[in-house]
């Protein structure tokens, strides 16, 4: 066989032959996608990917990531697409079993970059224990992406006897989080472009389908699961409470933020409710069940802080309310356009 | 969090809403404005009015800066942007102000405009210098507490010589806004002021002096954060009920009397006062506003595009107005909340939390909601 000369993981750049189909874009496969990602499923080589019968209910989901700057404090575009994937699939209560990756890549990318990218996704996927069995890669010309879009597709199974869904949340049920709010969110826009500002804040971007499974496994009334990403906490209660046409109460007390964030979204008139979250996630359950619950929680490395911060009201207008830390109450609303900061 | 914890302290809070119940006369209403749309910020998202007693009304000022720019001004940034092809650098608030026919500057930038959201003056600085090519606009708003980092820049500028950036000077002045409240014939029924914040910190507690003293209104200059609020509130009713009219301060860790010094020097260095300014819901204001010195014309984007103000009315249903000199509460307004939504203001109240309407939304609309 001829000698090809390998890719330049060190100074080469993205070129449109990455994308074109044929031979360059066989080479960026072997030598980078194959290779670190590493399993039977994408080592079949066809098409798609020739998977075992599952036994339960199936769920899918996908998601894109888009996020600027691609590197930041806790992660990268790379780790972040694997997690947020499981995530949406753990929220329904499944065990995710396989994932597919599509890449949009922008001429003139540097192969370093993507590399990286590319490894911090395989040893994510490896850590949580969820193959990515099938994928896909296209080249835009420069200027009209922004260096890398991720768009990654779970699938996972469902156990009998589980079901959770944003529309079972009952007058009574309890609300609780995970943990500290708005790491993620305030770890991103402290480091980017344009913002002369560096906090100390990490990303919490993780995998939280094993906290789920220890949740189901408890044996606890659960209803709802949600992961507060875009928008925040106060979003994803909004869409809870909508969905299941309830109401809300929360004591902004039991809400823990950790004090980096507060102050960084202090400085920058931003509201951590409203701040993205990338590894904590919402649990509904039934009140008598509560208690057992955190507890459960609390045993899990993944939530250590978790809290019981409210409770699902009955409320034709499906207003989140919040006690606040004065005593005064207050909605916690729909987020309106994208969160700007405000002057004064 | 040091220095802010301390002012949010839900115990304390409590102490002072107790003194307030107890000094609060039941038979009689204290209506008590905050002038800023920082402190209407803090009474929604902290709830405080559930810990004052009924005889205890807070009317929302006209303090919150994008609120009170009229829709010729943003009209004229837009134009900037879309038909000169400048730069346009704004704070963020600005970008959702409605101008005229629906649109804002996320619109305009959304259509291919080169509009930049900046934090500070210097980010606009940068990116004049970093483009000499193109001509850099920012888009100059809000009350004394702005004015100073807007004269440092174009100071700034003149020194490096940087041609290519100018300013659309909207700076207004909070002692003429507070002049036009009180001023109106009939006049409107206050009886005090809670005072500025950031606006004082530069000021100075001493321009309010004249509202004491003309006007027999008491006035507490408080800080941002709810106990100032809150405390302030047990001032002003002590004032009232002792039959006094002062200027007293309860920011004491960031007001005195004469201000910041440095920082009046450069604005007087920089700007003069505008004859007359038109303020969305005040109307025309005589010398209520600045525009740049003409020693410094040369970064005036009004002069150097050409860029004329054209003074468009307001929506004929919208209560902005009314509600912004304190004679109508937002749920009064017949386009509140349906037509005229945070996701689609009509009115500038809407537009941002710190607008009365927008606040009373956002944080308050459980109040008295029917279905």
């Amino acid at each position: 066989m001829s000698y090809t000369r390998p890719l330049d993981f060190k100074n080469g750049r993205i070129e449109m032959s990455y994308g074109s189909g044929g031979r360059a874009m066989a080479q960026l496969i072997t030598e980078l996608f194959a290779k670190v990602f590493d399993n039977s499923y994408l080592a079949q080589g066809n098409d798609g990917a020739l998977l075992p019968c599952v036994n339960g209910r199936l769920v899918m989901s996908t998601d894109s990531h888009v996020v600027s700057p691609l590197f930041f404090a806790g992660g990268d575009i790379g780790c972040l697409s694997v997690h947020g994937t499981i995530n949406d699939v753990a929220m329904m209560g499944a065990q995710p079993l396989y994932l597919s990756a599509a890449f949009i890549l922008e001429e003139g990318f540097p192969l370093a970059d993507l590399h990286r990218i590319v490894v911090s996704m395989a040893q994510a996927a490896r850590e949580a224990g969820v193959p990515i069995v099938t994928g896909d890669t296209k080249v835009v010309e420069q200027g009209k992406g922004d260096g890398v879009f991720i768009t990654t597709t779970g699938v996972g199974v469902v156990r009998d006897g589980i079901t959770l869904s944003g529309n079972l949340a009952q007058p009574g049920d309890k609300v609780l989080l995970s943990g500290a709010i708005g790491d993620h969110g305030m770890a991103v826009l402290s480091q980017r472009e344009g913002l002369s500002f560096d906090a100390p804040i990490v990303s919490d971007t993780a995998a939280l389908h094993g906290l789920v499974a220890t949740m189901l496994d408890s044996g606890v009334c659960l209803r709802v699961l949600r992961d507060p990403t875009r928008g925040g906490l106060a979003t994803t209660l909004n869409e809870i409470a909508k969905q299941s046409g309830v109401g809300m109460l929360l004591q902004e007390a039991a809400i823990p933020v950790h004090q980096t964030v507060e102050a960084a979204c202090e400085f920058l008139g931003l509201d951590p409710l409203y701040v993205a979250n990338e590894g904590k996630l919402v649990a509904i359950c039934a009140a008598e069940d509560a208690a057992r619950l955190l507890k459960v929680m609390r045993a899990h490395p993944q939530a250590v802080d978790a809290a019981i911060i409210g409770e699902v009201l009955e409320d034709a207008h499906g207003f989140v309310q919040m006690v606040t830390r004065m005593g005064g109450r207050r909605i916690v609303d729909w987020l309106a356009g994208e969160q700007l900061p405000r002057i004064c | 969090m040091k220095y802010v914890d301390e002012f949010r302290d839900g115990e304390l809070a409590k102490v002072i809403a107790a003194n307030i119940a107890r000094e609060a006369d039941p038979k009689r209403v204290y209506r008590l404005m905050e002038f800023c749309g920082g402190h209407t910020h803090a009474i929604s998202r902290y709830g405080l009015a559930d810990l004052l007693p009924a005889s205890v009304r807070l009317i929302h000022g006209p303090g919150c800066p994008v609120c009170v720019l009229p829709i010729g001004r943003v009209d004229q940034a837009i134009r900037l942007a879309t038909e000169q092809g400048v730069i346009l650098c704004t704070y963020a608030d600005t970008m959702r102000v409605p101008a005229s026919d629906n649109f804002t500057l996320m619109r305009a930038r959304a259509g291919g405009a080169d509009v930049r959201m900046i934090y500070s003056t210097q980010d606009a600085l940068k990116i004049a210098r970093d483009n000499p090519q193109r001509q850099v606009v920012f888009f100059a708003i809000g009350f004394e507490t702005t004015t100073p980092p807007t004269a440092v820049a174009v100071k700034q500028a003149a020194a490096e010589n940087l041609r290519n950036f100018s300013i659309l000077c909207n700076h207004v002045l909070t002692p003429a806004a507070m002049h036009a409240i009180l001023a109106v014939e009939g006049g409107v029924s206050l009886d005090g002021f809670i005072g500025p914040a950031h606006v004082s910190t530069v000021i100075g507690s001493r321009p309010y002096e004249v509202f004491a003293d003309n006007y027999a209104k008491p006035v507490v200059i408080a800080g941002f954060e709810p106990l100032d609020v809150m405390q302030a509130i047990l001032m002003l009713i002590r004032q009232i009920n002792e039959g006094r009219a002062a200027v007293e301060n309860e920011f004491t860790r960031a007001v005195t009397r004469e201000g910041n010094r440095k920082a009046q020097v450069w604005v007087d260095e920089v700007f003069e006062l505008r004859e007359v300014f038109e303020w969305r819901g005040l109307g025309s204001v005589l010398h209520s506003a600045l525009k740049l010195r003409e020693k410094f014309s040369a970064f005036d984007a009004e002069l150097k595009f050409s860029a004329e103000y054209i003074a468009v009315s307001d929506h004929k249903a919208c209560e902005c107005a009314a509600i912004l000199r304190g004679r109508k509460h937002p749920q009064e307004c017949k386009i509140f909340g349906t037509v005229c939504t945070p996701e689609n203001p009509v009115g500038s109240c809407m537009v941002s939390s710190e607008g009365a309407c927008a606040a009373h939304y956002s944080y308050g609309r459980f109040r008295g909601a029917t279905l």
